[in-house]
């Protein structure tokens, strides 16, 4: 089991390093001067000593005065330091500093999204795959929703939860005229503003795993262990069980495969409700024309993935007996 | 894509699932015979139909310019044809953006999708074909790539990228160019439990080369498992695209669908109430991106005779 673990780690490790190589790479494969472009955009208008001294200074920054390998080794140097540069949107504060701020509010949203997602959505489908009554409705209403942009699902429940019903807050993380502080009083606002980000990041993956886990219980109902347990004339319920279990393991693996999708779609997510996490700061960042801080947030998207896909891999081991016999070399 | 379209694709690796050759023309008579009678397949591509022809004759019977000052600003949609969908912040014609809009979308989603299946159907058949040490080289990058968040990368690229190159056709070629690798996995998977079938074994020793062999006899009885690959692709292009011009990395010139939302929001459309302009978008991808998912079921059965309901 150890060296199972110690090989998803390592490849981990190495999808990290490719990751991080390619955040390094793509400025300084960019068509034209990066740096060039980021002066003559981020300073229209500037007096041309002042972009010279711009110039210089983001040549420093990136350490372009010095040879490809040493800005290399220089780069991973200060990225195991915790240093990802200094942001320009937030005025000169460190990046990682700025993203440790934004990630809690992001992480409040998204994992509460996706497990109670995942398990509604999954329960859900299963109903629905020996109801057809309940499919009928279930089917359709599920692909709409994992067919809805994330950011409009967003905008349709702002605009029917806040401004037709005024039930909730429509954007910010806190009320602006509350000190954040450990009452119940600041829980019940936060709990306010956190409602909608996520109700719709839970609405669109809830359509997905439903018709998911529906379509994957129908297939194992058509397996020849099911048709077996039904000759023996072994009870419904026992059989419906056995399918639920072998059903769960692809949606397991494909909770893996979406958490790419996911993140994105918290990001957009919190754009519309200008809901103060990694999201907003993504869109801040690209509005001024922050590239440390798009280049710090774009490692910690990947280490998060990274370490969901490791819990993955620990909770597919948990779940599926069959993995934990061929580690110790049985056969399944 | 989805949870759930993404787990019938990559788990549905069933080697019975893959059309077994036989007299080719009764199998194309049954495909029209069962295409004729899915729900499904029937609803799904009236939508995309429709869609399609506002996409393409919308710009062209309402030639009105997006970015043109129509008439007065924030008009709610009116019956009157001049202003359908009515007008947004600038006085512009929210059908045109639409009709517009729309047209960059399935153009994204085309090229995007259809790039992403090229490289997946390359790598895939490659890989599971060749097999040997190619094959683990390819798999080791696709599964690095599989798990790094396409986004993530993409909003590096594009932040980065001179205004002057940030169009639709480059977003498309990105989003291709990232969105594969499931679809190599998955294609990957069905070439090998077809390398090892009697027709590729005789052609194998008639002395074809490899790439005739993949390309005549291994891809044909594949294709709608790559067809099927392709929608979802497309599909999922659309997604992408959208939030990534809806992030603010969208295209300079022109319009598309997520920049609509992008701008609606900028404008405070949400506070103000002003439904029509983020509404229509949002409707224009969910229908298109919907249709194509439930395309891809109902072909699904239309293919496989295992799945049909009738």
């Amino acid at each position: 089991m150890r060296r199972y673990f110690l090989r998803k780690l390592l490849t981990y490790l190495v999808t990290f390093f490719i990751a991080a190589t390619i955040d390094w790479l793509i400025p300084r494969m960019m068509p034209g001067n990066p740096i060039a472009s980021l002066v003559t955009r981020s300073c229209t208008g500037c007096s041309p000593e002042f972009a010279q001294a711009m110039v210089t200074h983001y040549q420093n920054l990136f350490g372009l005065d010095k040879s490809l390998p040493e800005q290399f080794i220089g780069f991973w140097v200060s990225l195991v330091q915790g240093d990802l540069g200094l942001s320009i949107y937030g005025n000169g504060r460190p990046v990682a500093s700025m993203i440790m701020g934004a990630a809690p509010y992001t992480l409040a949203v998204l994992v509460p999204a996706i497990l109670l997602s995942w398990i509604i959505g999954n329960t859900a489908g299963a109903i629905a795959a020996r109801r057809r009554w309940l499919d009928n409705t279930v089917l359709p209403v599920g692909y709409v929703l994992t067919a809805t942009p994330y950011m409009w699902l967003g905008l349709v429940v702002a605009f029917v939860l806040s401004f037709q019903l005024r039930w909730f807050p429509m954007s910010l993380g806190y009320s602006q005229n509350l000190e954040p502080s450990l009452t119940i009083d600041f829980f019940l606002d936060l709990v306010s503003h956190w409602i909608m980000p996520f109700m719709s990041l839970f609405l669109v993956m809830f359509g997905g795993w439903a018709i998911g886990m529906r379509n994957m219980i129908i297939y194992e109902l058509e397996s020849d262990y099911s048709r077996y347990l039904e000759a023996l004339g072994a009870p419904q319920g026992l059989i419906r069980n056995y399918a639920f279990r072998n059903a769960m393991l692809p949606q397991i693996t494909g909770l893996a495969l979406q958490l790419g999708v996911i993140v994105a779609g918290s990001l957009v997510t919190e754009i519309v409700f200008q809901y103060p996490g990694v999201g907003q700061l993504v869109f801040n960042a690209i509005k001024s024309e922050d590239y440390f801080l798009l280049q710090g947030i774009f490692l910690f998207i990947i280490i998060g993935v990274l370490a969901a896909n490791f819990i993955v891999d620990i909770v597919y081991v948990i779940v599926d007996p069959r993995t934990r016999v061929a580690m110790r070399g049985g056969t399944a | 894509m989805t949870a759930a379209t993404q787990s019938t694709t990559t788990d549905g690796a069933d080697p019975s699932a893959v059309a077994t050759p036989g007299p080719a023309k009764r199998a194309r008579g049954d495909v029209l015979f069962f295409a004729l009678r899915s729900k499904k397949f029937l609803i799904s591509v009236s939508i995309l139909t429709v869609l399609a022809l506002v996409a393409i004759f919308g710009p062209i019977i309402d030639s009105t310019d997006p970015y043109a000052q129509l008439g007065f600003p924030f008009q709610p949609p009116s019956g009157d044809p001049g202003s359908l969908f009515g007008t947004d912040y600038f006085g512009n014609d929210v059908f045109a953006q639409f009709a517009n809009g729309l047209r960059a979308t399935f153009f994204v989603g085309f090229l995007g999708g259809g790039l992403g299946a090229l490289i997946g159907m390359v790598v895939g058949f490659v890989g599971g074909y060749i097999g040997g040490w190619v094959d683990e080289v390819l798999a080791v990058f696709t599964n690095i790539l599989l798990v790094i968040p396409t986004l993530a990368v993409l909003l590096v690229i594009a932040s980065y990228l001179p205004s002057e190159l940030r169009g639709v056709p480059f977003e498309a070629i990105f989003i291709g160019l990232t969105s594969w690798p499931w679809a190599a996995r998955a294609i990957r998977a069905q070439t090998f439990s077809l390398r090892s079938r009697d027709f590729v074994d005789l052609a194998k020793l008639s002395g074809r080369r490899s790439w005739k062999i993949i390309a005549f006899e291994i891809a044909p009885n594949m294709s709608s498992y790559l067809f099927l690959t392709f929608i979802l692709l497309f599909g999922g292009a659309i997604l992408i695209g959208a939030s990534l011009d809806f992030i603010g990395l969208g295209p300079h010139d022109g319009i598309t669908l997520g920049l609509m939302m992008y701008n609606a929001v900028a404008w405070g459309a949400l506070t103000l109430g002003w439904w029509w302009w983020f509404i229509p978008p949002g409707i224009g991808i969910m229908a298109a991106v919907g249709s194509l998912y439930v395309m891809n079921v109902g072909l699904d059965e239309i293919f496989n005779p295992k799945l049909r309901e009738m």
